[in-house]
C-alpha cells in the first residue's frame, strides 16, 4: 500500500501541489485523473521519489519513502516499475536488451534463466518474434507494450503508469488498459496511473483521485464518478454531448 | 557570477555520483568498451586526416619563414616535431574531439534526459550518472592518449610527405631533423595534457547533457554549449598544465 500524506511541492513561486493525500491500494488500479497541467505527473514523480516534496510524506508499506536517503530509496525502487509516457525505451537497446536489463543489474540468474523472463515477460504484453528489433522500429501500442514488460520483469510490488494511452488509437488504448488492469491482479501490485482518458477511467477506475490545479478535488470508484455532484469534476468528465447525454440518463 | 558558481557547484555534486561505486562492475565494463569503440576508435578516421595536413602545413610554413642559407634544412624536421609533440597533437586534436566527442556526449545523454530514459533508469534504482558517464570518462581517458600517439606519428609523416614533395627538405634532413635534440619527456608532457584535456572534454560534455530541461531545441543548445565551455576551459587549462609541466 502507498500512502501520501499532505504533499505539497512547488516550482520557485508557483505552487504544483497543495496539500494532497491519497491512498492507493494493492490489487487494484488507481487513477489519478485531471485535466493537462492539473499536477498529476508531479504527483507521480513526487511519489517516486523523482521529484523531492517540500511537505508533506509518502509511506510504501510501513517505511517513510519520503524521508529516505538516496541509496535507501534505491533499495525500495527495486521494487517499482513504471510505465512512462513517452515509454522511455533505451534508444540503443534491442527489445530483448530493453527488457534484460533490470535482470542484468539487479539479479544473478543465468543467461538461460534471464531469456526464458524476458520471453515470458513479451509474450505476456503479446510482444513475439521482436527480441531482436530497435525502439525505433516500433510503433506507439508495441513500444507501450515492451516498457510494461520492462516494467514488470522484476515482479514489483508497485507499478506507475503516467499516461499510458497517450497518442495511442482507441482500440489500442484498452488493450493497454486491460493488460495493465490484468497485471495488476495476477502480481497483486499496486498500480497507480496518471491519466485523462475516459476509457481508461470506466475500463480501470477502481479507484480514482480527481487532480484540479494542484488541489484533490474528489475520490471515488467509477460507478460514483457517474452520481457525483461535484461540479468540476462533472466538466472534466462530461466535457463533450455524448458524454453528457450519458450523465443525464445516469441521473 | 550566481550561475556560474552554482552550475559549478552542480557539476561538482554530478561528479561525486559520477565516481560513487558501480551497481554491477561486468556491465560496466562492457559499456566502457562500447564507449571505447563509439568515442575512441570512431575518431581515429577523423585524427588522422587532420594530423596529416597539420603536418604538412606546419613543415611548409617552418621552410617558408627559415628560409635563409644560415640555417640547416634539418631544422624544418625538428621544427614539425616539436610543434606537432608540444602543441597540436594534444592541443589541436582535443579542440577537435571537443567538437566531436563533446556533442556526441552532449546529445546522446540530453536526449535521454528529455525522453525520460534517464528517470527510468533512476526509477530502476540505477545511479544514472555513474552508469552512463563514467564509462564514457573512463574510455577516454584510456584511448585519446592513444589517439594522440596516433596524432604525432601521423602528422609527423604528413609533414615528411609535404616537405620532401613540394622540395622544400630533403628526406635524409628532414629524419635527422625529426631525430635531433630529441627530448622523451615532450611525449610524457603530451601524454599528460591529454589526460587532463579527455576529463574536461568527457565531464563537460555530459554534465551538459545530464542537466538538459526542455526539447530538442535545448538539447541542441546544451551540444553547443558542451562545445563551447569545455574548449575554453581546455585552452585555459592548457596555459596552466604547459606552466606547470615545462616550467
Amino acid at each position: 500500500m502507498i500512502r501520501a500524506e499532505n504533499i505539497s511541492k512547488r516550482f520557485g513561486d508557483r505552487e504544483v501541489l497543495k496539500d494532497v493525500s491519497a491512498t492507493f491500494e494493492p490489487g487494484q488500479t488507481n487513477l489519478i485523473i485531471g485535466k493537462s497541467g492539473s499536477g498529476k505527473t508531479v504527483f507521480m514523480k513526487c511519489l517516486v521519489g523523482l521529484l523531492d516534496i517540500d511537505e508533506g510524506e509518502i509511506w510504501y508499506g510501513d517505511i517513510l519513502f519520503s524521508k529516505l536517503d538516496f541509496r535507501a530509496k534505491k533499495e525500495i525502487r527495486k521494487n517499482m516499475g513504471m510505465l512512462f509516457q513517452g515509454s522511455a525505451l533505451f534508444d540503443s537497446m534491442t527489445v530483448e536488451e530493453n527488457v534484460r536489463f533490470p535482470l542484468d543489474m539487479f539479479t544473478t540468474m543465468t543467461t538461460g534463466e534471464k531469456l526464458d523472463r524476458v520471453n515470458f515477460c513479451l509474450d505476456r504484453v503479446n510482444i513475439v518474434n521482436s527480441n531482436s528489433l530497435f525502439p525505433a522500429e516500433l510503433s506507439g501500442g508495441m513500444k507501450k507494450r515492451v516498457a510494461i514488460a520492462r516494467a514488470i520483469v522484476l515482479k514489483p510490488h508497485y507499478l506507475f503508469c503516467d499516461e499510458p494511452n497517450s497518442g495511442l488509437d482507441p482500440k489500442t488504448s484498452i488493450v493497454i488498459d486491460e493488460l495493465i488492469r490484468d497485471i495488476t491482479r495476477e502480481l497483486n501490485m499496486t498500480t497507480v496511473v496518471n491519466t485523462h482518458d475516459m476509457n481508461s477511467v470506466m475500463e480501470n477506475g477502481e479507484k480514482i483521485i480527481f487532480i484540479e490545479e494542484g488541489e484533490k478535488c474528489w475520490e471515488g470508484s467509477k460507478r460514483e464518478i457517474l452520481k457525483s455532484d461535484c461540479r468540476i469534476l462533472n466538466e472534466f468528465v462530461f466535457a463533450n454531448a455524448l458524454a453528457k447525454q450519458l450523465k443525464d440518463s445516469v441521473t | 557570477m550566481f550561475r556560474f558558481l552554482s552550475g559549478f557547484g552542480s557539476y561538482w555534486i554530478l561528479l561525486r555520483r559520477v565516481f560513487s561505486r558501480p551497481e554491477k562492475t561486468q556491465i560496466y565494463y562492457r559499456q566502457t568498451l562500447k564507449e571505447l569503440i563509439s568515442l575512441g576508435l570512431r575518431s581515429i578516421g577523423i585524427v588522422a586526416i587532420i594530423s596529416f595536413f597539420m603536418g604538412a602545413v606546419i613543415t611548409l610554413q617552418t621552410a617558408y619563414n627559415t628560409e635563409n642559407p644560415i640555417y640547416p634544412t634539418y631544422l624544418i624536421g625538428l621544427g614539425c616535431r616539436d610543434s606537432i609533440l608540444l602543441e597540436f597533437s594534444s592541443t589541436i586534436v582535443a579542440l577537435i574531439l571537443a567538437g566531436k566527442v563533446g556533442s556526441n556526449i552532449a546529445s546522446e545523454i540530453g536526449t535521454m534526459r528529455v525522453t525520460e530514459q534517464i528517470d527510468a533508469l533512476e526509477l530502476m534504482g540505477v545511479n544514472s550518472a555513474s552508469y552512463l558517464i563514467l564509462p564514457k570518462i573512463v574510455a577516454t581517458l584510456v584511448f585519446n592518449p592513444l589517439l594522440t600517439l596516433i596524432s604525432i606519428i601521423v602528422g609527423i609523416i604528413g609533414g615528411w610527405i609535404a616537405g620532401t614533395a613540394s622540395g622544400v627538405v630533403t628526406s635524409q634532413d628532414f629524419i635527422y631533423g625529426i631525430q635531433y635534440a630529441f627530448i622523451p619527456y615532450y611525449v610524457t608532457y603530451a601524454i599528460i595534457k591529454t589526460l587532463f584535456f579527455a576529463f574536461i572534454i568527457t565531464s563537460i560534455s555530459a554534465y551538459q547533457g545530464y542537466y538538459v530541461e526542455g526539447g530538442s531545441l535545448e538539447v541542441g543548445r546544451a551540444s553547443t554549449k558542451a562545445v563551447v565551455y569545455s574548449s575554453v576551459t581546455l585552452l585555459l587549462f592548457n596555459v596552466i598544465l604547459t606552466q606547470l609541466l615545462l616550467s
